[in-house]
């Protein structure tokens, strides 16, 4: 199991009321296996994405990612995961603007002591950065950069894969084309993907799509 | 909080300026010394009334001036109906508090002064006059100081033509013009410069802080400006907006910059004051009076630096496109470009730099030489800073490093200007620190030499000096009598000191430039010393002689260093001395002696001479050292606040970017680096451009310590020293940085250690 969310609830403070995002949230994915995560705004999908990043911590339940539970390690535990097991893709790339983008799509390979140049040059081929390696993010396109950021989440050869509405900020067919080359790599190195996402015709692309209703998957 | 630094900066200094210029307007500079061409007696040093008065008949319209000391007090008379209009304004504000001319009895002093008279004379307070000295009616003085005579006659202007010639009413007078007078206003001018460069300095940082800040404030508004106007807020309405802000903000940094001025002011101008006696023995107030020219300035320059600050971020709020998204707030494409253009800018400064090396000379060729050498190193900072970086990325291997140092490259824009402003603060340290140190350790030395004596005598009159020497003579004891006066020789201030040359001084005296047996000369009364700054100001050298009057000219035989004493000095035998200044007696006594103490018991007891007269080697070094320690207090204190105000740049700049930077490094931490460790890497960095910029800047101060020491202190004090280095006190000044540093950078990385998840998670979710 690559990743296992149990009984995850997540809850906020405002002001004086609590907040519940996330309620007795349980959910499995195995090495290879992608799953679309679907629901309406606010829904707490985009919670559910970063519990199991590690980027935030459950108020209770277990978020075991490749075995080690995230809920029960401190930041710099959480960090070393994020680090070696999973990567994330953002809506918004989040590159790194102050390296270029052959910097960028190795910083998290090397990181993660995980650098194969082989891969890397064929992630460059596949998503055809060639021409954009010695340039910064700012100057590139967003489905360009796009790219970029699903390059560098695959060069270190994550378990888990996390896509937060990758294709979000893109036009139609440059989504298509990068949801096409990112399932394609996905499933040559049977990664597992959690993908939230708002579009039907990308829920459809996936092994599975589970929604996401008042906090409770459906 | 950066205008009100940098008025406050600015103010002090302007503050200190015009308080000690007011001193000097109301005394030196009023008594025309270096305004007006002056009439002199090259034979007896003093002129006769008849002279002067044959002079009037022969058309010189010529104001008399007699000058003597009372309690130390130097004592001016002049004639009101002659003297130039600046005298007689003064005199007519001191009738509205009672001074009456011609008046006898009556002086005019301030209070200071007037309580150190201790006479039975009145004296009509004038605050604005400098210390120690006092004015009065030549009538009254020639019948305080007993003489009849004058000793000078101003040459006021607009002479009629056809005037007698000179030398056909009197022999033996001579014309001075102003320029060959010792000009105090031409000396302190420097000194007053120097202050006017560092408070233009501490402005410049100050400015820094207010263009990075709105810089920074600027563009984390751009969002908000752009959606304002996408609803519909007119471009016009949000100007105005912005210019109330400003000008909101700037009355309130002026009036703040200026109190906070005029504390740092009123802390200083004694420090100042005593740095002008030491350096120059120009005496001015150690008080602090609310001038408007200063006050003034503060505000203009308040103004001045809001509008150069504010003006061009409001034009480009102007240019923000309503249509497109706002660019990013750091842009690598465009920081290359920006080091280009400043590293240009900085090779053009170094080489206008080297043309001025090459072709201007003097005080003001000095200070130009440190504009171009400071500007060029801080404006080509950012591009050293630049390639430096990229080359040790370029080495390293560690990811992780290679992203600090990228990161780190990627941060230069927006740390520019706080960074040059720490480069130019430690550098100025390093370089003021390495003059006054090496300054210290010269003068310290020059002690030494000078101060071989045990114990030193003042005798309060002749009959106790002969007493004395007659009592050293008999007991068999080794003394150095000293006959000392100040007379006006060759245009100059002239201290003439008679020695008798003997083993101390043969053992002691090191010359800077001398011929064959000097002292031998010397004792034998045949040729005379004099110090260096008289050497520099008359063109004089080792081989040349010296005129005291048309009777006595004698050859140089040695040039000494005379290192803290504002005049010009030039030393001789008791006995030539003497048949030149027949007066004269030796009123000071430096004794060699095993038993200090033993022997000032039997001084007091046998001679009656009181504690006061006899102090100690011991104590007179310390005395020294104390007055030395002093002048220098100003430098000390404007060091600290250079560097305290470069750390309230960083510390500002640091605080905004701690913002700016959450986006910037969200991404960093999603990847896989905690956040505790992220937000300590911004310490990280912040130390290590110290660091980078700590030694940038060893080299620049010490380039600035050499043209202090040898282009603008020979220019503006008539000495020159030999440069020693300090790396201990270096060190310091690099541990001190590091330390202003870390204060200003941790309350930032706090900021971001204590940012919530959800704040990072923003990034991830929403357009900033």
């Amino acid at each position: 199991m690559v990743l296992n969310l149990k009984d995850v609830t997540k809850t906020f403070k405002d002001h004086e009321e609590t907040l519940t995002v996330l309620s007795g949230v349980n959910l499995q994915l195995i090495a290879g296996q992608s799953l679309a995560l679907t629901g309406d705004s606010g829904c707490g999908k985009s919670t559910l994405l970063h519990i199991a990043a590690g980027l935030e911590a459950p108020t209770s339940g277990d978020v075991f990612v490749a075995d080690q539970n995230l809920a029960k390690l401190n930041d710099i535990d959480r960090a070393l995961i994020r680090r070696k097991t999973l990567s994330i893709i953002f809506q918004q790339f989040n590159l790194i603007p102050s390296m270029t983008v052959d910097a960028n799509l190795r910083f998290q390979a090397e990181l993660s002591g995980r650098l194969d140049e082989d891969n890397v040059s064929q992630l460059i081929e596949a998503l055809g950065l060639r021409p954009y390696l010695n340039k910064y993010p700012e100057t590139l396109s967003g489905g360009q950069q796009q790219r970029v950021a699903i390059a560098r989440s695959l060069a270190m050869k994550p378990a888990l894969l996390l896509a937060d509405e990758p294709t979000g900020n893109l036009d139609e067919r440059t989504a298509d084309d990068v949801l096409n080359q990112l399932l394609s790599l996905v499933s040559e190195t049977d990664t597992a993907l959690l993908i939230v996402t708002h579009s039907p015709g990308i829920a459809a692309c996936m092994n599975s799509t589970r929604r996401l209703h008042c906090g409770q998957i459906e | 909080m950066g205008l009100t630094v940098a008025t406050a900066f600015w103010t002090s200094i302007q503050a200190i300026n015009s308080e000690a210029r007011a001193s000097y307007d109301t005394a030196a500079s009023l008594l025309s010394e270096g305004q007006y061409d002056h009439i002199v007696s090259k034979l007896s040093g003093s002129i006769t009334q008849d002279t002067y008065i044959q002079l009037r008949r022969a058309g010189w319209l010529v104001s008399p001036i007699l000058e003597g000391q009372l309690n130390g007090i130097r004592l001016i008379g002049f004639d009101y109906l002659t003297a130039p209009d600046t005298l007689q304004q003064l005199v007519k504000s001191a009738q509205k508090d009672g001074y009456k001319t011609a008046e006898f009895g009556l002086l005019i002093a301030n209070t200071q002064t007037a309580k150190r008279l201790e006479t039975e004379i009145k004296v009509v307070i004038k605050e604005a006059l400098a210390p120690a000295i006092a004015l009065g009616d030549i009538g009254t003085v020639q019948q305080i100081l007993k003489r009849d005579d004058l000793s000078r006659l101003l040459v006021l202007p607009g002479q009629p033509m056809g005037q007698v010639p000179l030398n056909q009413v009197g022999s033996g007078l001579q014309l001075k013009n102003a320029r060959q007078a010792a000009d105090l206003s031409q000396l302190t001018e420097s000194f007053h410069l120097n202050l006017s460069a560092f408070a233009l300095l501490g402005f410049a940082v100050g400015l820094f802080i207010v263009y990075s800040t709105v810089g920074l404030a600027f563009e984390q508004r751009r969002g908000m400006i752009r959606m304002l106007r996408v609803q519909g807020v007119p471009l016009r309405l949000i100007i105005g907006n912005l210019i109330l802000e400003v000008l909101f903000l700037t009355t309130i940094s002026a009036i703040l910059g200026i109190i906070l001025g005029y504390v740092i002011a009123s802390v200083l101008l004694p420090d100042v004051a005593a740095t002008l006696r030491g350096l120059y023995g120009a005496k001015i107030t150690s008080s602090l009076s609310l001038r408007s020219e200063w006050w003034l300035s503060g505000i203009g320059i308040t103004l001045l630096g809001a509008t150069v600050a504010f003006a061009d971020r409001i034009w480009q709020t102007t240019k923000i496109p309503i249509s497109a998204n706002t660019r990013p707030a750091l842009s690598a494409e465009v920081n290359r470009s920006t080091f280009r253009m400043l590293g240009y800018i900085s090779l053009l400064l170094f080489s206008v730099m080297i043309i001025i090396a090459m072709m201007l000379k003097g005080l003001l060729g000095g200070f130009l030489l440190l504009a171009c050498l400071l500007l060029g190193a801080a404006f080509g900072l950012p591009a050293l800073a630049f390639l430096i970086l990229s080359a040790i990325e370029r080495k390293i291997n560690s990811p992780m490093i290679r992203w600090f140092l990228a990161d780190t490259r990627h941060q230069l824009p927006a740390l520019n200007l706080p960074l040059m402003a720490l480069l130019l603060a430690i550098s100025a340290n390093v370089g003021v620190s390495t003059m006054v140190s090496s300054f210290r350790l010269t003068f310290s030395a020059f002690l030494d030499q000078r101060l071989a004596p045990e114990l030193y005598v003042e005798v309060s009159d002749k009959s106790q000096s002969l007493t004395l020497a007659n009592y050293l003579e008999r007991e068999n004891i080794e003394s150095l009598p000293l006959l000392s006066s100040i007379d006006f020789i060759e245009g100059e201030m002239v201290r003439i000191n008679g020695i008798s040359v003997g083993p101390t001084y043969r053992k002691n005296w090191i010359f800077l430039d001398y011929s064959k047996d000097p002292w031998d000369q010397v004792q034998s009364g045949s040729a005379v010393i004099i110090n260096e700054q008289l050497a520099r100001r008359t063109d004089l050298q080792v081989g040349d002689s010296f005129r005291f009057d048309d009777t006595h000219i004698l050859p140089i035989v040695a040039i000494v260093g005379d290192y803290g004493n504002p005049n010009g000095q030039v030393i001789g035998s008791a006995s030539l001395i003497k048949k030149i200044k027949p007066n004269l007696y030796a009123a000071q006594f430096g004794i060699r002696t095993q038993n200090v103490k033993k022997l000032k018991q039997d001084l007091s007891k046998s001679l009656a001479l009181q504690p006061h007269q006899m102090i100690d080697q011991e104590s007179l070094k310390t005395m020294s050292m104390d007055i030395f320690e002093r002048t220098f207090a100003i430098t000390d204190a404007l060091n600290v606040l250079t560097l305290g105000v470069a750390g309230i740049s960083l510390l500002i700049s640091l605080f905004i970017l701690a913002d700016l930077r959450i986006p910037q490094l969200a991404p960093v931490w999603a990847i896989g680096l905690n956040w505790r460790s992220l937000s300590l890497v911004e310490l990280a960095r912040a130390l290590t451009l110290t660091v980078l910029v700590y030694f940038c800047s060893i080299p620049l101060g010490l380039s600035l310590a050499w043209i202090l020491l040898n282009i603008v202190n020979v220019e503006a004090f008539g000495w020159q020293l030999p440069m020693y280095l300090f790396p201990g006190a270096y060190f310091e000044l690099g541990l001190y940085a590091m330390f202003a540093t870390l204060i200003a950078a941790i309350w930032p990385a706090l900021g971001l250690i204590r940012s919530e998840p959800s704040t990072l998670l923003k990034t991830f979710a929403n357009e900033r």
